[in-house]
């Protein structure tokens, strides 16, 4: 097909644009995976102190032994709370009350002020919930009662995850995303340009059916998000321990179809619209940010408000993302996901057939 | 003065393109609406699969207690880990709670009991939080229990020490606190990033960028026409998300608007020079764009949009200091919430003016009137 | 030969060994010519002949690779800013702005021309009257017909009254009769003293100009009136010339 060479060639000859949408997926996986963390720890920290006694020491010692948490400064007077917090520069202040270690040995009111910042909302509940274990667990030690009776010790074990490395969670969405983008972005901007510079009609009026005419435009932009599939694969299993646990078969079943959706609703965009610009503006801004927020790569789908989660349900992200779960992290087989890709077949097929539509009311 | 002209074109020609003119200001505006809605991280409602081996009134008080709360909603009480174990396979549980048949006379007699949580954590924060509250229903319980069975002496082991915590800024961990300052800058680095280095690639495809060159017009001013509708565009902006923020979620900012104004025009002028960096080295608008999506999507998610940069790697945290979208976002936070005042910001200031200075120069020296 | 004898008042392009490359490729081979003020003068040659290559030096839009030349006096390598306030340009692809009105058009490249705020209403007016554009003030440009835009681009390009014009294939894709009045308006601005620095692929314009090159393969082969290249080579008509020429060229599109 003379098109279809004629399309891989052009894309070739861009060196950059190559580069870039070969390399750009991998690097965003090695970033969201190493980089994003929802654990906390180094969180800075300061105390104000005004009883300076052993007890008080010991605790903002024992604050500091693990990584959670860092010792910015010692204030020197509550009102110095507020400006440092101003600056951004702790998380939060720890205050003690007078006379702390006695009160605590003999009955009294020997008390704490645990200040988070609650702008950071996850933070600020992580971090006061790490501070009081580690002083709870001074005072049991201080009081030196070898076993406190009638304790329940909670042991816990995760699942998939032993050692809470975010990636699990990320790989998944980033593909994900970045499936939709480049191939919506690619294939939209590829044929809005055609639009653009006026020789869409010129292919369209050739002999060849439209059909050809299009689907010869996303042919390339398949075999590239092909490559970026395997790659992205790749890193995960072997740089980043993310295991594929489940069919590997099934996984790349599934991702050629969500490939196909991606590609058609790029076909959709480019028949909305008359311009590069535009076609960019709304796969690159448009798209973005409800496949972000959206899908469920990044924040649970259940939280959100009815309405949004019909949104997500749109987004054929959000399955593609259930499903590659599903596969590689959980270690399901094909039943488990019989939903999804019927879910995605649909919206293939109602895309194209959209798409298509368009294009012939556009000839006539 | 020359760029008098070129600055009405650039106006005329944005007010002309139906797309983008009303792209930038109803984008703006459903983002800010729908997403913080969309966003959050609060942990509540989790599904628990308990196993029960014991059923003694210890264990299922304890159960109880746990179905209180608003946190845990109680899926099944089942009697093997195996088909609890299914359910979170199948997602219908994200915890599991196991009871070991020995509970009651382990507690009673022993005075030392243990209970399994085992939890999904491909997503590690419900995994992570939901384990931890979990744990400290159980360890709340534990103590319970002790002053029940220990009247007198219980007292001596009754700790002295009396922690509150106390959330400044946020009393009551709304996220959308901590996103829609965050939300804004996201907005207003996308128009001030995107848009002007797209102008001019544009003008480069279509060969309009010629007429330019073989003008007598100086690089300084071509750039500054390029830069300045869309300040004011982002201006605008801006100031359209205050409106929204505040009739949406009832958030106005607690700082002082003039200081937002400030930092918002040197991060702006950082940002749109990042914009026409790339525009220079850029030939077609798809390479434009790809180098513009990647740079955003990284720096959006390296710059404590979503995750505190603190938590990061200290590689990544090196990475993150070289994004200008950074100091902005804490900025943006620390005015709206806290109401800091300039004084307080003087790092970041410094920081962006760093970044504007340097990316704007580049621009300028990168940009060729000549091949 | 001296090189203050031909920077002279009277030639406002000097051109000295001019080259180009591209890597290994050569666009411009050593060309060297001048141009009198007023001439019309016509760089000919089949696509990829180097005739843009050249004119976009001479414009400083490009840098050469070596060679000197002269533009209004001006030394290409040293003073091209210079240059720019002397010169209008008309490109391939009109390089009008689409999504701009007639007359904003005027206004911007006047205003950056220099003309003075006051004048340019007036003389937007002028001009659109000699043209018989007046209904067509306030419609964008994309609407216009091919044949007007070339029109409108010319007279914008002129609008500054520059020494000289610069003309990179300014017919392209019109009917020979549109084309002929475009010439018309390039008579008029050489009657005004405009020297016409044109480039095109259409030999029968050749007949138009006062001189010509003809370039092959980036040398000029052929620098001449259009009368006396048809007497050397035997030729009825230039494009018998270009092929006579042209026969053993390398290069062509």
């Amino acid at each position: 097909m003379a098109f279809v060479r004629k399309e891989f060639h052009h894309i070739f000859r861009d060196k950059m644009t190559m580069l870039i949408l070969l390399v750009m997926p991998l690097l965003m996986l090695v970033l969201f995976g190493y980089a994003l963390n929802t654990e906390v720890k180094n969180s800075k920290f300061a105390v104000y102190d005004p009883s300076h006694d052993e007890a008080t020491r010991a605790i903002v010692e024992k604050l500091q032994i693990n990584n959670y948490f860092i010792l910015q400064k010692m204030l020197k007077s509550q009102a110095e709370v507020d400006a440092v917090f101003k600056t951004g520069e702790v998380a939060m202040v720890v205050v003690f009350s007078e006379n702390f270690y006695e009160n605590l040995l003999h009955g009294g009111k020997a008390q704490i002020q645990l200040i988070a910042d609650g702008s950071d909302p996850n933070t600020a509940s992580v971090i006061t919930t790490y501070a009081s274990t580690i002083m709870g667990n001074y005072q049991l030690e201080l009081l030196k009662v070898g076993k406190i009776p009638y304790q329940i010790f909670p042991e816990v074990k995760l699942l998939y995850n032993p050692s809470m490395v975010a990636a699990y969670n990320f790989v998944p969405g980033v593909m994900g995303m970045i499936i939709l983008l480049i191939c919506a972005m690619m294939t939209s901007i590829s044929i809005a340009r055609e639009k653009e510079t006026g020789t869409m009609e010129i292919l369209l009026v050739s002999p060849m059916k439209p059909l050809y005419v299009i689907l010869s435009k996303a042919v390339p932009y398949f075999f590239l998000s092909i490559v970026n599939l395997f790659t992205i694969l790749a890193i995960s299993v072997f740089v980043m321990g993310v295991p594929i646990a489940g069919s590997f078969f099934w996984l790349i079943i599934l991702s050629l179809l969500y490939i196909f959706v991606s590609l058609a609703l790029g076909l959709l965009i480019s028949s909305v619209v008359n311009t590069q610009m535009a076609a960019m503006l709304i796969s690159a801004m448009g798209l973005m940010m409800p496949v972000m927020l959206l899908s469920g790569m990044l924040f649970p789908t259940e939280n959100m408000p009815l309405f949004l989660q019909l949104i997500s349900d749109v987004i054929p992200a959000k399955w593609y993302i259930l499903a590659v779960k599903k596969i590689m992290i959980k270690g399901l087989g094909a039943e488990a996901i019989i939903l999804e890709l019927i879910v995605l077949a649909v919206m293939a097929i109602a895309l194209i057939s959209i798409s298509l539509r368009k294009f012939k009311i556009r000839l006539e | 003065m020359i760029i008098k002209y070129l600055i009405e074109k650039e106006f005329k020609q944005f007010k002309r393109n139906p797309f983008v003119s009303k792209f930038v200001f109803v984008f703006p505006f459903i983002m800010l609406a729908i997403l913080p809605l969309a966003a959050n991280f609060e942990v509540k409602d989790l599904n628990l699969s308990v196993i029960d081996n014991n059923r003694s009134s210890y264990s299922q008080r304890l159960v109880q207690k746990i179905a209180a709360s608003e946190y845990f909603h109680i899926t099944d009480i089942s009697y093997n880990y195996r088909s609890s174990l299914k359910s979170i396979e199948n997602d219908e549980a994200d915890l599991i709670l196991e009871i070991p048949a020995r509970f009651e006379q382990d507690l009673v007699r022993d005075q030392e009991a243990k209970v399994m949580i085992s939890a999904n954590a491909v997503n590690s924060v419900k995994g992570g939080l939901g384990s931890a509250y979990l744990a400290g229903i159980v360890t709340e319980y534990s103590a319970e229990i002790r002053s029940e069975l220990m009247p007198a002496g219980g007292k001596s082991v009754q700790s002295g020490m009396d922690i509150t915590k106390l959330f400044r800024f946020n009393p009551l961990l709304k996220y959308k606190y901590f996103m829609v300052p965050a939300i804004m800058v996201m907005l207003l680095s996308m128009i001030c990033g995107f848009l002007p280095a797209f102008n001019i690639v544009l003008e480069k495809e279509n060969g309009t960028i010629e007429q330019m060159n073989v003008t007598p017009v100086g690089k300084f001013s071509l750039i500054l026409s390029k830069l300045i509708p869309y300040w004011v565009v982002g201006f605008l902006v801006l100031n359209i998300c205050f409106g929204v923020a505040w009739l949406f979620y009832g958030m106005w900012p607690k700082g002082s608007l003039l200081t937002i104004y400030l930092f918002a025009s040197v991060f702006v002028l950082a940002f749109s020079g990042l914009g026409l960096v790339i525009s220079n080295y850029s030939k077609t608008l798809q390479q434009a764009m790809f180098m513009v999506f990647f740079i955003i999507i990284t720096f959006i998610f390296m710059s404590g949009l979503y995750t505190p940069v603190d938590n990061m790697p200290q590689w990544a945290q090196y990475i993150s200091d070289i994004s200008p979208l950074k100091y902005f976002i804490r900025v943006m936070r620390l005015v709206y919430l806290k109401g800091s005042a300039a004084a307080d910001l003087r790092e970041p200031f410094l920081a962006l003016s760093g970044f504007a200075i340097i990316l704007n120069t580049w621009a300028v020296i990168s940009y060729k009137k000549a091949q | 030969m001296n090189q203050l004898e031909t920077i002279s008042a009277d030639n406002v392009i000097v051109v000295r060994d001019l080259t180009k490359k591209f890597g290994n490729f050569t666009a411009v081979d050593h060309i060297s010519f001048e141009v009198g003020k007023g001439e019309i003068f016509g760089f000919l040659g089949a696509n990829g002949a180097g005739k843009t290559t050249a004119m976009r030096m001479l414009c400083g839009l490009s840098k050469q690779t070596s060679g000197q030349a002269w533009v209004a006096g001006f030394d290409i390598a040293k003073e091209a800013e210079s240059i720019k306030k002397c010169i209008g340009y008309m490109s391939q692809k009109f390089a009008l702005y689409e999504d701009l009105e007639v007359w904003e058009n005027i206004r911007l490249y006047a205003g950056i021309y220099g003309v003075p705020d006051k004048e340019i209403a007036p003389k937007t007016d002028e001009l659109l009257h000699r043209l018989g554009f007046e209904k067509e003030r306030n419609a964008l440009v994309k609407s216009l017909p091919l044949g007007w835009k070339q029109k409108l681009a010319f007279s914008v390009a002129i609008f500054h009254q520059p020494k000289i014009v610069f003309l990179d294939e300014p017919t392209g894709g019109v009917d020979p009769s549109t084309r002929r009045q475009f010439w018309e308006l390039i008579y008029q601005a050489a009657d005004q003293g405009i020297t016409v620095f044109v480039t095109t692929h259409y030999m029968d314009e050749a007949e138009y100009c006062n001189r010509v090159t003809i370039m092959v393969d980036g040398r000029i082969d052929a620098l001449d009136t259009p009368k006396n290249l048809k007497e050397n080579f035997d030729a009825k008509n230039m494009d018998e010339v270009f092929h006579h020429l042209a026969r053993n060229a390398k290069r062509n599109d």
